[in-house]
């Protein structure tokens, strides 16, 4: 490319874009990520690290790579195989039936009674009711994987620019052909956009419409706990894991809508208002941990789509524009979403899976309201009650 | 039309299920030092409800937790009775009696973990919201105005066998001497030689203990020659250009410890104690204000990270005010608290009923607990002199066993046994080099300062390491973020059962969008309608 340029530059240094920037060096492909804050520090860093997503298009490619990821990597993710899912609400003890209509065939799992919970989890309880067991999908450390991704790009001579917020996209001919930021613009061959929540406001400026809100999610976690004989354990409503270290890191439960994120907004921070209600699952959960304190709280603001299915397209006008985001499920898949981006932007097409259904065509006549429409607003403001006197 | 199937609406969000707190009052206060019972004495003289809340006396599990304050593991069975630690706590304040006369509704041993006002991502809130816990339960109260007066902790350094019983720092020291009539220790080496080391040796000698020696990095003691001079006659020795090497200990812990001239490591001398006081410096206690989101500054000259504040102790958002160590270390904290009561009353439309005094006009005092000498070029020649002095095996976090040299050499921790010469070749030096070093980064790549006591021990030393591995100066290192919940609380403890019934109605797992979790190769066939019909797989 031009002397002012790279060949591909990637707008966000999340696990997405910097998946998308490994994938491409491993081809040879000179790449420059531009990044407003610090890699991984938005959602990507912020997020449960699940890696069990049999819904997605990506999943087999997403099982297949996430137990060679450390290695192919060259730096630690953290990577656990498994997931036990367990509920101690009695109103869900049969919720493996409604599970097993949306497994796919070849991926093995069991039905677990409260005992082989109770020997897996040793921090479960008397409430068990009933569990399953899978024997794929598992969890990673969100932020050492992003860093991970981030190294080993850097390794292959990938640029990554940080504290770089980009400003606005150029296009001449029907091509974009680089992009501007304060410390001015870098041409480039072919553009990824992989900003997360801002992905929408980037691709506006090239007169794209792409449909999503962004909304808060939160997490807590307790102090170092023993270490269990199984660590990716959900249920109760929460989604979490045991760190290797032996935190309980666990969110799940309500969301707050924004109306908007400006383009170099900072992370956000925990509200307060699910903190408690956190808590009281975890400790329902795993009563056993009851006793453990929890030591943080945090947030990550996330995007969806109307229907909360990813965009991963190389759009046909311009035709050298890759836009990628993963509404609001998007750690477990990057070692897969990274590989389908490279195939898009160096193939036209991804290689291993159909990606046809998350086409942005889908939201063409999408009514104007559909935020309205869907409820996906900020809450309006509780009463206070009046001060006493 | 679209071609797309949309979710059935939202009814997961928080729309509707945070219940607004049972109790509210217009002005809560945070801590019962000198600054907040002035400024709570100051609002109840003008007829205005205030809650003020302290954490004192803390259970005897924070005390080993050393939360809030370093302990250090120097503490009498006292801690054990937390009767007979209020009475003291009581004794120990007149200022407090005063509140309790004047109305002021007083909460002893309870915590604010947490305070949150409306903003961006936080539009249910009506009013301003704090998150109280005791031993037992957690709550909410909201408020309009809050004023954070939450005094200062200790700046540490450790140094080999610093783990152990005995090292702790002056204001935990000062705490369970004083406060608590709980100190069970009885001779002392104390780290400093400026006005917190002195403070901390006329304290101790007037309570009867032995104060074995002042060590101080610098060439010459910090403090007033005259009160330096007055130590020295009563037998402490000042020993300065030295640094802590190595604390010895028993099964007690501490027994002695080993100092040495910070330009030559072999010459070295055992000062027999069995406690060693931290003195260098104080840190003002903005856990709270960071929750809040108020915008802060490096100023080395109030203290370190504090937040952006008047005269008046307002602060960038409208309902909150600082006064005392947390807002400028070392301030007239009476006067202090007094302004941000008033400045608090007029933001409320209610004037103070006593006139301001000549003397609470703002400006640091001549009194204790200034930021000693130059700010942070102090505390860096300590941490230089110990670095250089101690090595890069010293921990540099303790909970997380986290080393200097993993620090500098940005490693993964060591429960992972990853090698690698990819990250081998990964050190603080490259990490710099793809731009400014970031504290948060490096507490989540190598944990340090993600441990139980929530970084109290090691925060700033692990900045003050960051610049001299990364060679940029101490100021630029960005604070790493304070989240809630600012003590660290039992989950049951934390936990909400008293939630709404739609909390408990609207929870989901993640966003409820039910299209979201269709199978791929089921999207578009009757398959899709099925399983929406039968709702989220749980
Ligand atoms: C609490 C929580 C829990 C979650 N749990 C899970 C889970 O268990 N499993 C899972 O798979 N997913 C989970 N997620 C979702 C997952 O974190 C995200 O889907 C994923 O991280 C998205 O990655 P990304 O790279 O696409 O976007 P992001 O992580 O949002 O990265 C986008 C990047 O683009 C940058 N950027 C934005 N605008 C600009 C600009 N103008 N210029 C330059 N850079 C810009 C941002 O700074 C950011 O770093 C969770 C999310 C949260 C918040």
């Amino acid at each position: 490319m031009s002397e002012k340029g790279t060949s591909v530059v990637i707008v966000g240094g999340g696990v997405t874009g910097l998946s998308a920037a490994w994938w491409l060096a491993r081809s040879g492909v000179e790449v420059t990520v531009v990044e407003k804050g610090i890699v991984g520090f938005e959602a990507s860093g912020r997020n449960g690290g699940g890696c069990t997503h049999y819904q997605s298009p990506l999943f087999h490619e997403e099982q297949r790579l996430w137990p060679e990821m450390d290695e192919l990597l060259g730096y630690p993710t953290e990577y656990q195989r498994g997931r036990i899912i367990f509920q101690v609400d009695p109103r869900k003890e049969r919720f493996h039936e409604g599970l097993s209509l949306r497994l796919p065939k070849g991926y093995d799992w069991e039905v677990l009674i409260p005992d082989d919970v109770r020997a897996l989890v040793p921090l479960a309880g008397d409430n068990v009711v009933s569990g399953v067991r899978f024997h794929f999908g598992g969890h990673a450390n969100p932020q050492r994987t992003a860093q991970a991704y981030a190294w080993a790009a850097q390794d292959l001579g990938v640029k990554i620019l940080q504290h770089t917020a980009v400003r606005g996209i150029t296009a001449a001919g029907g091509r974009v052909t680089g992009i501007e930021t304060a410390g001015g613009t870098i041409g480039c061959d072919a553009l990824v956009v992989a900003a997360g929540p801002q992905t929408g406001k980037l691709m506006a400026m090239l007169g794209i419409d792409l449909p999503m809100a962004p909304a808060r999610a939160e997490m807590i976690v307790t102090e170092p706990l023993p270490m269990m004989p199984f660590t990716g354990v959900d249920g109760n409503g929460l989604y979490g894991r045991q760190t290797l270290r032996g935190n309980l890191a666990y969110g799940g439960g309500p969301h707050e809508w924004f109306d908007d994120v400006g383009l170099e907004d900072a992370p956000p921070k925990p509200s307060g208002s699910v903190t408690r209600s956190l808590a009281r699952r975890v400790a329902e959960l795993l009563p056993k941990a009851a006793h453990a304190r929890v030591i943080r709280s945090w947030a990550g603001v996330v995007e969806n789509t109307p229907d909360g299915r990813p965009v991963i397209e190389r759009l046909s006008a311009p035709d050298n524009v890759t836009v990628a985001t993963m509404s609001s499920v998007g750690f477990g898949l990057s070692p897969a979403s990274g590989h389908a981006i490279r195939d898009l932007v160096i193939d036209g097409a991804c290689s291993f899976a159909d990606l046809s259904k998350l086409s942005l065509k889908r939201f063409d006549g999408l009514r104007g309201d559909w935020r309205v429409h869907l409820n996906w607003l900020p809450p309006e403001p509780v009463g206070a009650v009046a001060a006493g006197a | 039309m679209s071609q797309v199937t949309l979710p059935p609406p939202d009814r997961a969000s928080i729309a509707g299920k945070f219940l607004p707190p049972q109790e509210h009052v217009p002005l809560i206060v945070v801590g019962a030092g000198t600054a907040g019972c002035a400024a709570a004495i100051e609002a109840a003289k003008a007829g205005v409800s205030v809650m003020l809340v302290d954490e004192n006396p803390v259970s005897a599990g924070l005390v080993g937790m050393n939360v809030p304050l370093y302990f250090g593991g120097r503490a009498t069975n006292a801690v054990q009775t937390p009767e007979r630690l209020v009475e003291r706590v009581l004794e120990a304040n007149p200022a407090l009696a005063e509140a309790f006369e004047l109305g002021v509704d007083v909460r002893l041993s309870t915590s604010v973990w947490g305070a949150w006002v409306k903003g961006p991502g936080l539009n249910h809130l009506g009013a301003g919201l704090a998150g109280l816990a005791d031993e037992e339960k957690s709550w909410m109260v909201g408020f309009d105005r809050l004023i954070v007066a939450a005094g200062a902790r200790d700046l540490n350094f450790t140094f080999a066998g610093s783990d152990q019983p005995g090292v702790m720092g002056a204001q935990g020291f000062h705490t369970l001497l004083a406060g608590y009539d709980a100190f069970a220790g009885r001779r002392l080496a104390i780290v400093g030689s400026g006005d917190l080391a002195l403070q901390t040796a006329e304290t101790a000698l007037a309570a009867g203990l032995d104060v074995a020696a002042l060590v101080e990095v610098r060439d010459a003691p910090q403090g007033p020659a005259n009160r330096v001079a007055a130590l020295a006659e009563k037998g402490v020795a000042i020993v300065t250009g030295h640094v802590p090497l190595e604390a010895r200990g028993n099964a007690e812990g501490v027994a002695g410890l080993v100092v040495v001239d910070r330009g030559d490591a072999d010459r070295r001398q055992e000062i027999a104690c069995d406690t060693v006081v931290m003195a260098v410096g104080a840190v003002p206690v903005i856990e709270l204000l960071d929750v809040l989101g108020a915008r802060r500054e490096m100023a080395p000259g109030r203290g370190g990270h504090v937040p952006m504040s008047d005269e008046g102790g307002a602060t960038s958002l409208e309902a909150v005010f600082v006064a005392g160590d947390c807002a400028r270390l070392g301030q007239d904290a009476a006067a202090s608290g007094r302004r941000a009561a008033r400045a608090a009353l007029a933001s409320l439309g209610k004037a103070s009923s006593v006139p301001a005094a000549a003397r609470d006009a703002s400006g640091p005092a001549e009194t204790n607990g200034q930021p000693e000498g130059d700010g942070l070029a102090y505390q860096l020649d300590w941490a230089r002199a110990m670095l250089a002095t101690g090595g890069e095996e010293v921990l540099a976090c303790i909970c997380e066993d986290v080393t200097r040299g993993d620090l500098l050499g940005v490693k993964p921790p060591r429960y992972l046994g990853w090698r690698s010469n990819a990250i081998a070749r990964r050190d603080l030096v490259t990490l710099a080099g793809d731009g400014p070093v970031n504290q948060d980064q490096i507490k989540r790549l190598t944990r340090a300062c993600m441990g139980p006591c929530q970084a109290r021990r090691c925060r700033e030393q692990v900045a003050l390491m960051m610049a001299i591995g990364a060679g940029e100066p101490a100021e630029s290192v960005p604070l790493a973020g304070y989240r809630a919940p600012v003590r660290p609380l039992p989950l049951s403890v934390l936990a909400d059962w008293q939630e709404s019934a739609e909390m408990d109605e609207g929870w989901n797992v993640w966003f409820g969008i039910a299209t979201q979790w269709i199978g791929y190769e089921d999207i578009g066939t009757t398959r899709e309608a099925e399983q929406l019909a039968a709702g989220m797989p749980y």
